[in-house]
């Protein structure tokens, strides 16, 4: 499925990682080591830091001490990294094809065409329509269209599932054993259960 | 990032390290202050008893001694709120944040303090308060500038975030007040030709030059002094807001 | 450049599906032209003399209105997070996005000046270097405006703030638009402040995406 195919598996690595918000460190001393083809689950209650350690991890905060490397990729090959935040990134006055085709064209090609990604989060026949007009569960889907047009071996996934139904969510677990097996690799912070063998569960915040 | 607890390593971050600098520059403040006191007292005398009055300005003069050191630390406190922000977006380090910080509200002061005693000195000779005369406008835009940074100070919850941005504002400023200056020059030759007068020319007898330059070194021993004590209040204030949330989240956790 | 082209097309389509906002730009442009007759009488030579002024004053206020859409939008719906991760860098995006506040607040500006020149009596030949000294001279307030919206852009309530902050910056623009078109200090004058103010919408325009993207990515993360 992607060209990207890598030879030594991908890696992704934190030593001593301390991340928080300002200057308060909600996570700290954290050793992490996922490799490709395998993925970790974040639990944990709520303020734990789970965002706050996804964020990091794409590079989008800057931890507080510590470093977050990932290794065995080709870095001419454009970012590594897909972040799904909370926020779905979707605009009114856009179509849901103009929306993933302007993901596509900022976020490099390579993987599957706009349309077929649409096909293949259910969401083909909504092409056209406003992509404001999407219900919450919609919403994810397109943004799970996102991964799939631009492929890219590290993806951080922020409560994936919610407002999923039965069928986004099998879709879901579909999608990431396709990753998995192309040697991607996964770390998802969730409070729903998302089974896959290749999956660890890694909890944060259970002290005190 | 916190202000304290990171370790150092070589003899310039031991020094600048927040801790480090508030223990080697305590003993500084007293004497600073000081030599201030004498130098700003020295100067007075000089200005009000012991140099001429001008044969045109009369009395008036004496106001260059407040005015010209003011309008020289309006433009030296900005160069040094540029330098800091550079030590800010380069190493990140947070003694640079704070001197960038602790500066913004003296040089918006010193810069306050030259426009006003600009115009009371404006008042005799030009016959007006105001006159859009270069060098008032352009300090009047400077004011500008100043206020804004304050206001981004302000209006950031997080000092730390708001550190770099007011550094970005701020080296985007420095590149911006010589085009200011510039422009403003040109359009107000353009509008009235050069004939205004000039305090500082070159003709300038050493009765009121001796006066004038202990006052220029009383003014900037005077910024010295204050820019460490706002150092220091800025220190122990992040110090406080740290363990304050670190006492929440104790709290709460 | 897909990356580029696609921002561009993005923020053109949304502004042009947007509403009408466009329409409130110019409107408030040439209400704003339009109410300081009111303010200092129907005088035509004493209009005539500041109608340049007027114009550039109006033009500079109606894009600092349509500054809070530059970024703001883009952070609340997580937008901004996207592009810090897109294949192309901060910088490109903020290009893109000067452009594309160019074409949508300062063209459709310039294009309806003729009305305010009318009104406010301007002749012939005073009227094309106002053209001109706009065309030259806009740029470089949407590049100082992308700056201070990418500033404020953090920060809650920042809508009144980047104002305040780009209007001394912006003080160069107004000096030498209004000097190119004034023939006040003679032809020479007016030709030297048009080629500084072209100098000085080069170089904002080139500098300012990189100030901006470096303000963007620190205030996030």
């Amino acid at each position: 499925m992607t060209q990207r195919q890598v030879q030594h598996p991908i890696h992704l690595q934190t030593q001593d990682l301390a991340c928080g918000r300002g200057d308060v460190a909600l996570v700290q001393d954290l050793h992490l080591d996922v490799a490709g083809g395998a993925g970790l689950l974040l639990r944990g209650p709520n303020g734990a830091g789970k965002s706050t350690l996804l964020l990091t991890l794409a590079g989008l905060l800057h931890p507080l001490a510590g470093t977050v490397h990932i290794s065995g990729a080709d870095p001419d090959s454009g970012p590594l990294v897909h972040h799904c935040g909370h926020k779905n990134a979707v605009r009114a006055r856009l179509s849901v094809l103009q929306t993933l085709r302007f993901w596509c064209e900022i976020n490099g090609g390579g993987g599957l065409a706009p349309e077929a990604a649409l096909e293949r989060v259910g969401l083909l026949r909504a092409a056209q329509l406003d992509a404001n007009y999407l219900s919450a569960g919609q919403q994810r889907r397109l943004v799970l269209a996102r991964l799939l047009v631009s492929p890219r071996p590290v993806w951080l996934l922020d409560e994936p599932s919610a407002a999923l139904d039965a069928a986004g969510q099998s879709l879901l677990i579909d999608l990431l054993a396709e990753h998995f097996a192309t040697g991607g690799l996964a770390v998802i912070a969730t409070h729903d259960e998302i089974i896959l063998p290749q999956l660890s569960t890694f909890t944060l915040g259970g002290a005190p | 990032m916190s202000t304290d607890d990171i370790p150092k390593m070589s003899w310039w971050n031991r020094l600048a390290h927040p801790g480090q600098f508030m223990s080697w520059t305590r003993p500084l403040i007293w004497p600073l202050a000081a030599i201030t006191a004498v130098l700003m007292g020295l100067g007075l005398w000089f200005a009000f008893f012991n140099s001429p009055a001008d044969y045109q300005m009369g009395d008036t003069v004496r106001i260059m001694y407040v005015h010209v050191p003011t309008a020289w630390l309006s433009q030296f406190v900005y160069a040094a709120m540029a330098v800091s922000a550079l030590g800010t977006l380069v190493w990140r380090h947070p003694l640079a944040d704070v001197s960038m910080k602790a500066a913004a509200p003296l040089g918006a002061a010193f810069t306050a303090m030259a426009l006003f005693t600009g115009s009371m000195w404006g008042r005799p000779t030009w016959g007006t308060f105001w006159e859009w005369d270069g060098r008032m406008t352009s300090t009047l835009i400077l004011l500008f500038i100043y206020l804004g940074i304050i206001a981004l100070w302000r209006a950031f919850d997080d000092q730390l975030r708001a550190a770099r941005v007011v550094a970005v504002f701020t080296l985007v400023g420095a590149v911006n007040v010589p085009i200011i200056k510039f422009s403003v020059d040109w359009w107000s030759t353009l509008h009235q030709p050069a004939s205004v007068f000039r305090a500082d020319g070159p003709t300038m007898p050493a009765s009121l030059l001796t006066p004038l330059f202990i006052m220029f070194f009383a003014f900037t021993l005077l910024f010295a002094t204050l820019q460490l004590v706002a150092m220091h209040t800025e220190i122990r204030r992040r110090r406080l807001v740290t363990l304050e949330r670190r006492a929440a989240r104790g709290e709460t956790a | 450049m897909t990356g580029f082209l696609g921002v561009l097309k993005r923020e053109l389509r949304l502004a042009l599906a947007g509403g009408g906002e466009i329409m409130t730009l110019v409107l408030f442009f040439i209400i704003v032209g339009a109410i300081v007759p009111f303010a200092v009488g129907p005088d035509q030579v004493l209009l005539a003399r500041i109608a340049p002024g007027i114009i550039w004053i109006a033009a500079f206020l109606a894009m600092l209105l349509g500054l809070d859409r530059l970024f703001r939008p883009d952070r609340d719906d997580g937008t901004l997070a996207l592009y810090r991760l897109a294949d192309m860098p901060l910088a490109g995006v903020v290009a893109a996005k000067v452009i594309a506040h160019w074409l949508t607040a300062a063209l459709p500006l310039i294009l309806a000046s003729p009305f305010l020149a009318m009104i406010l009596a301007m002749d012939g030949p005073a009227f094309l270097r106002t053209l001109i000294s706009l065309l030259v001279g806009t740029p470089a307030l949407a590049a100082f405006g992308a700056l201070g919206a990418a500033i404020t852009v953090a920060v809650r309530r920042g809508g009144l703030l980047a104002p305040i902050l780009i209007a001394p910056l912006c003080v160069p623009v107004l000096i030498f638009g209004v000097g190119a078109i004034s023939t006040l200090g003679g032809p020479g004058q007016a030709t030297s402040a048009m080629l500084l103010l072209a100098a000085l919408s080069l170089m904002a325009v080139a500098l300012s995406p990189f100030a901006a993207a470096l303000a963007i990515d620190w205030t996030e993360e």
